[in-house]
């Protein structure tokens, strides 16, 4: 089969690689029909997301149709699927507790050397990612394998739904989701969200459903920002205007009540420790850049809730640890449970209250997709979304 | 033989010793005679602790989540004999017997008089708090080989034994736990080593 294929840094090829098999009782084989370039593959692109290998296949977002099941998958040859990021087995003391991205059992035991000692404890196994998230082949393929397929994998009955429409259930739409639910939001509050990439776009989206009054969505790209315009958000672009003091003047004084960093850790930004972490990861030390984050902290009202759906891997430098404790900040992060939100996402696209296409700008054959990487890493402003069909 | 050393690394006493009421294993500085001890601990939260016991007591089942063993098979009058995957194209066989068991709590193994290797192994399982499924224990203690003693041998024990031990305890809770060991392979290899 043809497959994306990391080679190195900035450097991923279409390569042809065996077809995948049945290895275990509860896997399915899916023949991909839609699958998207995420941000979070931009790091493994840019190569500061460690444990990649040169020939591994990349994509965490996809979906297709049911062509082969070992006898413990609940699915059936034929069904299309929308395919969770996370690989979660559903039966551990974490799946049960429906923090599915901290099951227990996926990531194999042999690939949990390296975030064991980074995290304390390994997370679940993760398409298309890094080693230390199990080193799955990912989906930015023809076929994929997908192990405990009658856990994540959500069936789409209704025909009528286009790929398009159901394809972002696989990650950026429930991260989105979680993010903003991670922000605790009530009526009457004032939500800011850094990044306009799809998962600030979505979280802005869902903090609205989840009636917060306003939403205020902060970028550089006039084109993502407009976008965040066209959700009812209001925009900041953090090149013209001093962010925390913009949201402390739009606020009446008081600051966001929640505050999302979307961005996670290549931001973008002038201050200095910035440049520092830029040079850092230039030479290969690998601090996070974490600026987004840093400013959110500040710019957050006392009292009020911060939500990291941006993807961080290591360490950071010069963490504003006393804005966090002394404004009593709290805290909610963590890779999305996806199969916690899928089904539930899936009825509001269904009813037609979250239409996601809005942020498709480019679609492209699996043999493009190097280029697909290429722009979208670019030329962020109007490269917002690209997804990939294989076999057209 | 080797008992004082695994009684110092079981859980549950409050005595109070030099490292409180952790696994006397995970004592920085510690030595138990002549004997390393390497031991790993995990919750299962299913099936039954009756049934992991069961799984566990039938020797010939351990192969199938311990990475170093080709086989266990029965070898008569209580005995087992365990074919450990050497490196280079080579097995060692070392026989055990049951020295001490109590149903759904407890094996302790050993190996025979006259063994290629000096060993002792323990599982313990107990309930884990809040209903949250078995502990699980693994300790295992073995006498380094002086030189002479074969050097297939001293290579297998120099293999990353506490790596092991914890790899192959995690493969048997996602044995338990799911019927199957996660591997990121996309296909099975016709060509098994």
């Amino acid at each position: 089969m043809r497959a994306l294929t990391y080679h190195g840094k900035k450097d991923v090829r279409v390569d042809t690689h065996p077809d995948p098999g049945i290895v275990n009782p509860r896997d399915a084989i899916i023949k991909i029909t839609a699958t998207a370039i995420c941000g979070s593959d931009l790091h493994l692109y840019d190569g500061v997301i460690p444990g990649l290998m040169s020939g591994d296949i990349l994509g965490h977002e996809f979906m297709g149709e049911v062509v082969e099941t070992g006898p413990g998958s609940t699915l059936r040859k034929g069904q299309r699927v929308v395919v969770p990021f996370t690989i979660s087995c559903g039966s551990c003391f974490f799946c049960e507790k429906q923090q599915f991205s901290a099951c227990d059992n996926s990531n194999p035991v042999e690939k949990r050397d390296i975030s064991e000692p980074l995290y304390g404890q390994p997370m679940s196994g993760l398409f298309g990612y890094s080693h230390m998230t199990g080193g799955y082949p990912g989906g930015q393929a023809e076929y994929v394998r997908v192990p405990f397929s009658d856990v994540g994998p959500i069936v789409i009955e209704n025909d009528d739904l286009e790929d398009e429409k159901v394809l972002f259930l696989s990650d950026i739409l429930p991260t989105g989701w979680m993010a903003a639910e991670n922000a605790e939001i009530e009526g009457g509050d004032t939500v800011a969200v850094w990044g306009a990439g799809p998962v600030g776009l979505f979280a802005a989206q869902s903090a609205r459903i989840m009636n917060a009054a306003r939403v205020i969505v902060i970028d550089h790209h006039p084109h993502r920002l407009e976008l965040a315009a066209g959700l009812g958000c209001e925009t900041l672009n953090f090149r013209e205007v001093d962010v925390r003091e913009a949201l402390l003047e739009m606020t009446g004084g008081i600051g966001p009540d929640a505050v999302i960093d979307a961005v996670g850790m290549e931001a973008h930004g002038f201050a200095i420790d910035n440049m520092l972490d830029v040079a850092k990861q230039t030479v290969g030390m690998g601090a996070d850049r974490a600026s987004a984050l840093k400013q959110a902290l500040l710019a957050c009202r006392k009292g009020g809730r911060v939500s990291i759906p941006g993807v961080y891997g290591g360490m950071t430098d010069k963490f504003p640890l006393g804005a966090l404790m002394e404004k009593g900040l709290k805290i909610g992060t963590g890779q999305t449970h996806v199969q916690r939100y899928t089904k539930k996402l899936l009825g509001l696209i269904e009813e037609g209250k979250i239409d996601t296409t809005f942020l498709i700008s480019h679609r492209l054959p699996l043999e493009q997709a190097p280029d697909g990487y290429f722009n979208f890493k670019n030329y962020q402003n109007e490269w917002t979304k690209v997804v990939l069909k294989p076999g057209t | 033989m080797g008992l004082l050393a695994l009684a110092r690394s079981s859980a549950g006493k409050h005595t109070p010793t030099a490292t409180g009421n952790a696994p006397g294993r995970t004592a920085r500085r510690e030595r138990f005679g002549r004997y390393r001890v390497v031991g790993k601990t995990v919750t299962v939260s299913k099936p039954s602790r009756d049934e992991l016991f069961a799984f566990w007591r039938d020797f010939t089942n351990l192969p199938a989540f311990m990475e170093n063993l080709n086989a266990v098979r029965p070898a008569g009058q209580g005995r087992w004999e365990w074919e450990i995957v050497a490196p280079g194209e080579t097995s060692v066989k070392v026989v055990t017997e049951i020295a001490s068991e109590r149903a759904g709590e407890l094996i302790v193994w050993r190996s025979v008089e006259g063994s290629s290797i000096d060993t002792e192994g323990r599982v313990a399982f107990r309930d884990a708090p809040g209903g949250r499924g078995t502990q699980v224990e693994l300790v295992v203690a073995y006498v380094p080989p002086a030189g002479g003693a074969g050097v297939a041998i001293a290579k297998l024990l120099q293999r990353e034994p506490e790596q092991q031990a914890r790899r192959d305890l995690r493969r048997f809770k996602a044995l338990m736990e799911t019927g199957e060991i996660p591997t990121s392979d996309n296909r099975i290899e016709t060509e098994k080593a």
